[in-house]
């Protein structure tokens, strides 16, 4: 996989964008995500249902892996079963 | 990764909201997005080598962007402004491209070079007309946008900045749909200056709506942000200095809306800035510093340093009021010498940098080092807290017998001077030192021009004997070009003709 590769939730509507690239499994509502979407869709896992929101930069705890929502969806990820959190954003001014 | 994502995402949040007023239509973000894929069928069945555009801003200059990125074609924007004998060799070296714009022009400039033509109105006739169809596939060209460099030192060069350098800069320094719905940016850079596409792309992301003036002329500039109740715009110094002017000869000001003013792309001056700060009291001010090379800004002072310097009685402090503010977080910024060595605080050198927005390639070659650097040409400087001062392109120092002088200090002296208006420094041939120094000095209208004496003793005074100029002409205007950069080349071939 490298940076720019796009990933979809086997379970929802969730697509992002890989911006960096680690190790380990990416998750969507508990299921691995695919550069193409199965057939038949999967259940979200109750685990993992929080949801995920376009534009919104996810990481792992240690910073390996970097992912942008691109579509919004009802699952959340995770990286190889740990669940990753929103980057917080650093709002700078605009300057164009 | 394609900068095409940026519009889709838009278009996908909130197809209705408005993306760009432009000659008396509004676009939503879901029609710009239809039109833009419409656009990329035309392009791409054209088999164009690349997409150029050769006009002012229009909704069709944001059209035939996007739609370029989606066909997975370099998008090039050409000055309109270049003579035709130099316009007329760009045209050659894109062939064959699908060109918009100033169809006759180019017809007539290059009609061998199997070009297919749109003018403004005919691509989004027809880009809108093939806006529904089979799902294009994607592509996977590296290259955005390529922009050929003003080429004042020779043959122009072209520039590329990849998808993944623009798409790096505006996901690191924009958040996604953050803009309120009111919200509204004045846009009066040209398409082919970086700027114009930074704007393109920032507020496209940040779902700000886009108010394109096709070209900047200060009276229409006024209206068009009090008609649209503009909240943001970004200007170039001398744009500025031309909208306080007609505001003035309008007695007074009526632009309530505008809380954000960015500005870059020149050197402000401290006269300029401290008026436009005390005009717009409420104003959030941001200094932008960037290059073509680099995806546009790399460092800029905030709106809180604005004001914390202008009020400040502190030198230090009120000196950042000329500076270009900190590097981005997402950057790394050096100063180095002559030996590529980084320097200490406080030293001029040339100013690097490096990062995932940076490019530093042209079609040529890449100037990046081994370890990815990008050495500018521009010269600067740090101050203890990690503001960036510039000082000139590092090709306009002043070798004097071996000692480095950089024009900017010995400007910065000369505008003190009650009678001087505008100066420029720049290298004289001297027989004694192989370069000296030559001064050109606008005269302030209504002051007597002070005598060569006495601007000598002046830089004396204020700095080394050596920086004292050997030669002082006195001229009614400093060359510009329309973007407010001042032209040294011609200062200097004015001492050596």
């Amino acid at each position: 996989m490298k940076p720019g590769t796009k990933l979809k939730s086997s379970v929802c509507d969730t697509e992002v964008m890989v911006i960096r690239v680690g190790e380990g499994d990416i998750e969507c509502g508990g299921a691995p995500m695919a550069e193409e979407r199965p057939a038949e869709r999967g259940t979200v896992d109750a685990a993992f249902a929080e949801g995920t929101k376009i534009g919104k930069r996810y990481v792992d705890e240690a910073g390996t892996i970097e992912l942008l929502c691109v579509k919004a969806g009802t699952g959340s990820l995770a990286l190889s079963g740990t669940a990753l959190r929103a980057k917080d954003a650093k709002p700078l001014p605009s300057s164009d | 990764m394609n900068i095409s994502l940026i519009l889709q995402m838009a278009a996908d949040a909130d197809p209705d909201r408005i993306a760009i007023v432009c000659e008396g239509r509004r676009w939503s973000y879901g029609e710009l997005h239809r039109a833009a894929t419409g656009a990329a069928r035309l392009f791409r069945e054209s088999g164009a080598s690349h997409v150029a555009l050769l006009d002012e801003n229009s909704a069709a200059a944001a059209i035939t962007l996007f739609g370029a990125a989606i066909a997975g074609i370099p998008y090039v924007p050409l000055n309109y402004r270049l003579a035709d004998v130099d316009l007329s060799a760009l045209l050659a070296r894109i062939a064959p491209a699908a060109l918009v714009g100033d169809t006759a022009r180019a017809e007539r400039l290059n009609p061998d070079g199997g070009h297919l033509f749109w003018t403004r109105q005919t691509l989004i006739e027809q880009a809108e007309a093939r806006a529904d169809g089979p799902e294009l596939e994607e592509s996977d060209e590296p290259v955005a946008v390529q922009l050929f460099t003003s080429g004042t030192t020779g043959v122009p060069k072209a520039a590329v900045l990849r998808h993944a350098n623009l798409l790096s800069y505006i996901l690191g320094t924009v958040e996604f749909m953050s803009a309120e719905e009111g919200e509204a940016a004045l846009v009066s850079v040209p398409p082919y200056h970086i700027a114009g596409i930074a704007a393109l792309l920032s507020s496209t992301y940040a779902m700000r709506r886009l108010l394109l003036l096709p070209a900047f002329e200060p009276d229409a500039w006024l209206d068009l942000a009090s008609d649209e109740g503009a909240t943001h715009a970004f200007v170039v110094p001398t744009m500025l200095a031309r909208v306080i002017a007609a505001m003035e000869a309008r007695g007074g000001h009526e632009l309530t809306s505008l809380r954000a003013i960015a500005y870059g792309g020149g050197r402000m001056p401290t006269e300029l800035i401290d008026r436009a700060l005390d005009l717009f009291p409420e104003a959030a001010f941001t200094n932008a510093y960037g290059l073509t090379e680099t995806s546009s800004t790399i460092a800029l002072l905030g709106p809180e340093e604005h004001r914390a310097a202008h009020r400040s009685d502190d030198p230090t402090v009120r000196a950042r009021l000329g500076s270009v503010g900190r590097p981005l977080p997402t950057i790394e910024l050096e100063i180095r010498d002559e030996e590529g060595r980084k320097l200490p605080v406080g030293e001029r050198g040339e100013i690097y940098v490096r990062g995932d927005q940076v490019s530093g390639e042209y079609r040529e070659r890449s100037a990046l080092d081994a370890e990815g650097w990008f050495p500018t040409r521009d010269a600067g400087w740090l101050d203890a807290e990690g503001y960036l001062f510039l000082a000139g392109r590092a090709d306009d120092v002043i070798v004097r017998g071996g000692e480095n002088i950089s024009p900017g200090e010995i400007e910065d002296v000369l505008m003190t001077h009650p009678c001087v208006a505008d100066a420029c420094a720049v290298a004289v041939p001297s027989l004694e030192w192989g370069e000296a120094v030559g001064v050109a000095i606008v005269v302030r209208p209504g002051h007597n021009p002070a005598s060569e004496a006495e601007l000598c003793e002046l830089i004396r005074s204020r700095l080394r004997s050596s920086r004292v100029p050997e030669r002082i002409s006195y001229l009614e205007v400093l060359p510009y070009n329309e973007m407010g950069k001042l032209l040294r080349r011609q200062v200097k071939a004015h001492f050596q003709g």
